[in-house]
């Protein structure tokens, strides 16, 4: 449906192509495209509104840039002003002020709260802080005992909450046991609730006003629907929130909610949580959100994580091979070690434009771990000629490879499969690459 | 689930309902208060109403056609009319979807929850428990979810509340080998119902899902029918990313229904107009609230009722 979507949004933008300007009259059908790939992505109706009309105002009469086309440029003018709307800069933790700092992670039930506690205690002590962690949920059964198990897997303390006790009391005497024994960040993971609990929104309320938090964040899952505004609302309202939690990005939710919690709190998005591991916790980027919303792929973050690990010469080496199909299994091999490096594949797929719902006709080609290392002994057992031209590989050189590798014939029957797959999928990547967006193969770079 | 149900359920949402007005700065009060002629703007309105409920903004347009349709007929004199024609609309596509889960002989009657992070399919088992129990059902959990840190204590304290069996392994072992023990275990008993809660997934990580898969299928060796519903647990506070979870889990695990939980907030939970279109399985239960009385059978009149 995303693929549907996205092709569609380019398709009709592609009607501006030719055009010299972007005028009233070529511009309502892109917009409309706009405004239902942005629905889709559950951005909320009213803040779908709000961004069409800043969109339509700065792409009418503007000058098209020499070095793009009318489409190109709309898409630009699309994506700065997403961009804009969800903040500049990435946003800090304010840890300024004399410690012990508190800071109240606060939400819905089942947003990720007690999680996102333990990733920002582990990115905290990363940066040398010393933190504490508070449960202050009383309410939930064991949800006291689950952040105390999070704690002991990354060696960090957790205060012994009475879960009799009043969370109020709870955190007030929380932090000043952090003060007395030197933890300078305490995080105060508080119940999960219901906005329009008034109950336990003025909890909420009265917790803030025991300990004076430095920074209160709205924990939000990203597959959110149209009620983010609704949620985000009444917890800013309540408590005015310093920032926010944006979980489950790990998923496929396009996450339009991001857009809408910032048009009505105005508050930065801080973090966005990446997986279910305590380290899987990432700055928040507004303009790879943007894309991402957009359905037009991660490519930012996919060039910026390939370039950690990928070596510039070697990569304009692959390109090189790629344009003129050399691409050969030595080459596979060597992508499958830095794809290993890098995450997982399945990840990085995910970040393609397009290629989101691509990844079932894939699932083949994300080898675990275990298929990795036979993948790699299958390979491993060919020779040179072999691994050059694929095309040698008659039956009895694959059951050779097979006996060689101590797989099966089957196996190598299907890398071989997975293998022309990708060489497919990296040759029309690299075609539509270089032609969209000016940019080629952005996977390699 | 007692019968009162449907009453207070739907008193508890137009409550809901109530907040939500002071909330949102949505602009539907013609609607709301349903009086006046229907115009083009009252129809849009809607269509802005039904996009709000987290329906879609294809499903939207395509009712709002179908109103308009009605009333270019002379068919809805005024916005009242209008609002109950949608109201049957929806109630009548989504009438076929009120079908309760009937846990009844050959014992024991299996049931593996499953579903996305965080939409409560824990807190839903034990709401479970609490209804079988009082239906003089005999009821063992199995803690199948030996992922999340403290979840089989969480699912502990559901047992002891309902006073249900319960089968747990170490946290971080394997899930499929718990939901064997307690199968067994059940059917040595002499159990009527085994509720398997299982670690949420996000249904794009394919490893996570083939576990599921393999739970499925060892359930299935072990006792024949098992599982006799794969109850898929869907948040109504999620968008339209419901979707592709029940289509992904519907594929990995054969989902046989499903439970709308969180529908005493805000969220309307309009996405099920779109899952029930692309998989065809009944909606057992929606939750409603905290407590072990929080479990409802789906009502789709009331359901209709409350989405705009």
């Amino acid at each position: 449906m995303f693929e549907n979507l996205t092709e569609k949004f380019q398709g009709v933008v592609k009607a501006l192509r030719g055009q010299g300007r972007i005028s009233e009259g070529n511009i309502e059908g892109a917009l409309r495209e706009v405004r239902l790939a942005l629905l889709e992505a559950d951005v909320n109706y009213n803040v779908v509104k709000d961004v069409t009309a800043a969109i339509k105002e700065k792409a009418l009469g503007a000058e098209v840039l020499a070095s793009l086309s009318p489409d190109q440029h709309f898409i630009k003018i699309v994506h700065d002003e997403m961009t804009k709307m969800m903040g500049g800069e990435a946003q800090e933790l304010d840890l300024a002020r004399r410690p012990p700092v508190p800071i109240m992670l606060v939400g819905l039930q089942g947003s990720g709260k007690t999680t996102s506690c333990g990733k920002l205690a582990l990115y905290l002590q990363k940066k040398k802080r010393s933190p504490f962690l508070v449960p202050a949920d009383v309410y939930r059964p064991a949800a006291i005992e689950q952040l105390k198990v999070l704690g002991s897997q990354i060696g960090i303390p957790v205060f012994d909450s009475n879960p009799g006790a009043d969370p109020v009391e709870i955190c007030r005497e929380a932090v000043r046991f952090a003060d007395r024994n030197g933890y300078d960040t305490v995080l105060l993971d508080t119940a999960g609730r219901l906005h329009i609990d008034e109950k336990l929104m003025e909890e909420l309320r009265r917790i803030k006003e025991a300990v004076d938090p430095s920074d209160i964040l709205l924990v939000a899952d990203a597959m959110t629907g149209q009620d983010a505004v609704n949620v985000a609302k009444a917890f800013h309202g309540k408590l005015s929130l310093s920032g926010i939690v944006l979980t489950k990005m790990d998923g496929d939710a396009r996450g339009g909610a991001a857009l809408s919690i910032r048009a009505v709190t105005g508050a930065p998005i801080k973090f966005v949580g990446v997986g279910e591991k305590l380290d899987a916790l990432e700055p928040f980027y507004p303009d790879r959100m943007a894309s991402r919303i957009l359905g037009m792929g991660d490519i930012l973050t996919l060039v910026e994580k390939a370039q950690e690990t990928i070596d510039e010469k070697q990569a304009r080496e692959l390109e090189r091979k790629l344009r003129k199909s050399q691409f050969t299994l030595e080459d596979f091999r060597e992508q499958l070690l830095r794809v290993r490096k890098m995450g997982s594949m399945e990840e990085l797929l995910g970040m393609i434009p397009g290629m989101g719902g691509k990844l079932k006709d894939l699932k083949g080609a994300a080898p675990d771990e275990a298929e990795l290392k036979r993948t790699l002994a299958i390979i491993d057992s060919m020779t040179r000629e072999e691994r050059r031209n694929v095309k040698v590989l008659n039956g009895s050189r694959r059951k050779r490879i097979a006996l060689g590798s101590g797989t099966t014939v089957q196996e190598v029957n299907r890398l071989l499969k997975n293998f022309q797959q990708a060489e497919a999928m990296i040759k029309r990547f690299s075609q539509a690459g270089g032609r969209k967006a000016g940019r080629n193969l952005p996977f390699f770079r | 689930m007692t019968d009162h149900s449907s009453d207070s359920f739907f008193s508890r949402l137009k409550a809901g309902l109530g907040k939500t007005r002071e909330l949102l700065f949505m602009n539907v009060e013609a609607i709301a208060r349903g009086i006046g002629p229907v115009d083009e703007k009252v129809l849009s309105d809607l269509e802005e109403a039904l996009i709000l409920a987290d329906a879609g903004a294809g499903l939207a347009h395509e009712y709002a056609e179908q109103l308009r349709a009605k009333w270019r007929r002379g068919e809805l004199p005024d916005v009242e009319a209008l609002r109950a024609a949608l109201r049957r609309m929806i109630a009548e596509t989504l009438a076929p979807r009120m079908v309760p889960l009937a846990v009844a002989p050959p014992y024991p009657f299996v049931v593996l929850v499953v579903g996305v992070n965080g939409v409560g399919k824990t807190t839903t088992i034990g709401k479970m428990a609490h209804w079988l129990r009082g239906e003089g059902h005999p009821v063992l959990l199995a803690a199948a979810d030996t992922f999340r840190a403290a979840a089989i204590e969480q699912l502990k304290v559901w047992a002891d509340r309902a006073g249900a069996e319960f089968v747990r392994h170490q946290e971080g072992s394997d899930a499929s080998a718990v939901a064997f023990d307690a199968v067994r275990a059940a059917a040595a008993r002499g159990t009527h119902a085994v509720l398997i809660d299982t670690a949420g997934r996000l249904h794009t990580k394919a490893p996570l899902m083939e576990e599921m898969r393999k739970v499925v299928r060892i359930v299935g060796r072990e006792i024949p029918g098992a599982p006799h519903e794969v109850l898929l647990v869907l948040d109504a506070t999620n968008g339209r990313n419901a979707i592709a979870q029940a289509k992904t889990f519907r594929e990995f695990t054969g989902v046989t229904g499903l439970a709308l939980t969180k529908l005493d907030g805000t969220a309307k939970g309009g996405v099920v107009l779109s899952v029930t279109r692309e998989i065809d399985a009944p909606i057992r239960f929606i939750g409603v609230g905290e407590s072990v009385d929080d479990l409802r059978p789906f009502d789709a009149a009331a359901f209709a009722e409350a989405l705009f």
